[in-house]
């Protein structure tokens, strides 16, 4: 086929496309996913058991802020990813930020403790779930956010994959905070992270798989 | 043609054909053509057969694709990164890793079109066409070939106007995707 015949086919009665905003196919698709979430936490796991006195406790918002702070900035590079040519630009350095901050008020707590109370700071009642627990809530983010990527062009299929990950998995950490009963910054320093450098890597592992086009 | 001419001039008309402006649109996807075919020409000096080709695929990918274009980026950057991206792909399922050090990422502004005439491609769109379903071949065929109104086209198919657009949209992307698997099929055979 000429390549002139081709061109004429895609410009007959192409018609206006619709520019949708940055992000807004991301976030909708993301909204969706964070009620699969919510529904596996409330139906499989349960609200905190000490709801609503849990509203008034510091740590109750640091468990919920840090992850919805990696997730907005993990949103922001996604979407920048999603469009060939465009860099994943600064937002990433919101995650960096995210983790120093709970690093931080995790060692402060560990070093201010007596050395008797150190290993339920970072061990908690729930250290052999919790990681997992966040991976499983962050699926369905995570099954939405690459549906969304589809639709658009990312080029960095890893990269692109991995903040999807990033995405999903602030996100399912901040869902699982819900229902955590665990009050040591430790724990939230070592095991909400790795629960949520578990959809990362899964992300990783996808995106060259789910988003070639 | 200077190159930040083309730049805006390229950008003018695909911008005016998001808008509807259909000759506009068509003229942006012949100069992308020509800029294409010498990028592509460039990067690809081993396997000239193959260029014409790829030309094809990206302006298939880019038409499709389209809506990722965001006015507040440069059209060249764009552009670029999706020839990239598919360059790479063949140059992957041909083994050639070789072929990537060269400098595939300069992001010097489109260059001008390429001196060498259109060769016909290798492969044949119509017959890749030709294997799509009907609910989206047809559509395809009234719309884009004949130039039929939706309506005319729904009427003629029994299809409804929804049906009929968006066989063609999941037509056009089925497309592509064939595109890339005739591709990698030829490169291990």
């Amino acid at each position: 086929m000429k390549t002139d015949d081709l061109i004429a086919l895609l410009a007959t009665r192409a018609g206006a496309e619709r520019r949708p905003a940055t992000g807004a196919a991301l976030v909708r698709a993301v909204c969706v996913g964070l009620l699969g979430s919510l529904a596996i936490v409330l139906v499989g796991y349960g609200l905190n058991h000490r709801f609503p006195q849990v509203l008034g406790m510091p740590m109750f918002w640091m468990k919920l802020g840090m992850p919805a702070l990696v997730a907005l900035c993990a949103g922001v590079v996604a979407s920048r990813l999603a469009r060939p040519g465009v860099s994943a630009g600064r937002a990433g350095w919101g995650i960096a930020l995210a983790l120093v901050v709970v690093w931080g008020v995790a060692a402060g707590q560990w070093l201010t403790a007596p050395p008797p109370e150190r290993a339920e700071l970072l061990w908690g009642q729930t250290w052999r779930s919790c990681a997992f627990s966040i991976t499983l809530i962050a699926l369905p983010v995570l099954v939405a956010a690459l549906g969304a990527l589809r639709e658009m062009a990312p080029t960095r299929l890893r990269l692109a994959g991995a903040a999807a990950g990033a995405l999903a998995g602030g996100a399912g950490a901040a869902v699982y905070a819900l229902h955590c009963p665990e009050l040591g910054a430790p724990f939230v320093a070592v095991w909400y992270v790795l629960g949520m450098a578990l959809p990362v890597a899964l992300g990783a592992w996808l995106g060259p798989r789910v988003l070639r086009w | 043609m200077s190159t930040p001419d083309a730049e805006t001039e390229l950008r003018r008309l695909l911008l005016a054909g998001l808008d509807g402006d259909e000759a506009a649109y068509r003229r942006f996807l012949q100069q992308l053509a020509g800029h294409l075919r010498a990028y592509l020409g460039r990067r690809l000096f081993g396997w000239p057969d193959d260029v014409e080709d790829l030309v094809q695929e990206c302006l298939l990918v880019m038409h499709n694709k389209r809506h990722t274009y965001q006015p507040d980026q440069p059209l060249t950057a764009w552009v670029h990164a999706i020839a990239r991206y598919k360059l790479i792909d063949l140059l992957r399922a041909r083994g050639a890793r070789d072929a990537l050090h060269d400098p595939l990422d300069d992001d010097s502004p489109l260059a001008a079109a390429s001196q060498q005439d259109a060769h016909d491609a290798q492969r044949d769109l119509m017959g890749l066409l030709q294997s799509l379903p009907d609910k989206q071949r047809r559509p395809i065929e009234c719309v884009k070939i004949e130039g039929l109104s939706v309506v005319e086209t729904a009427r003629l198919t029994g299809l409804s106007e929804s049906a009929v657009k968006v066989g063609i949209h999941r037509g056009l992307k089925a497309l592509a995707a064939r595109f890339g698997a005739a591709r990698r099929l030829e490169s291990h055979a």
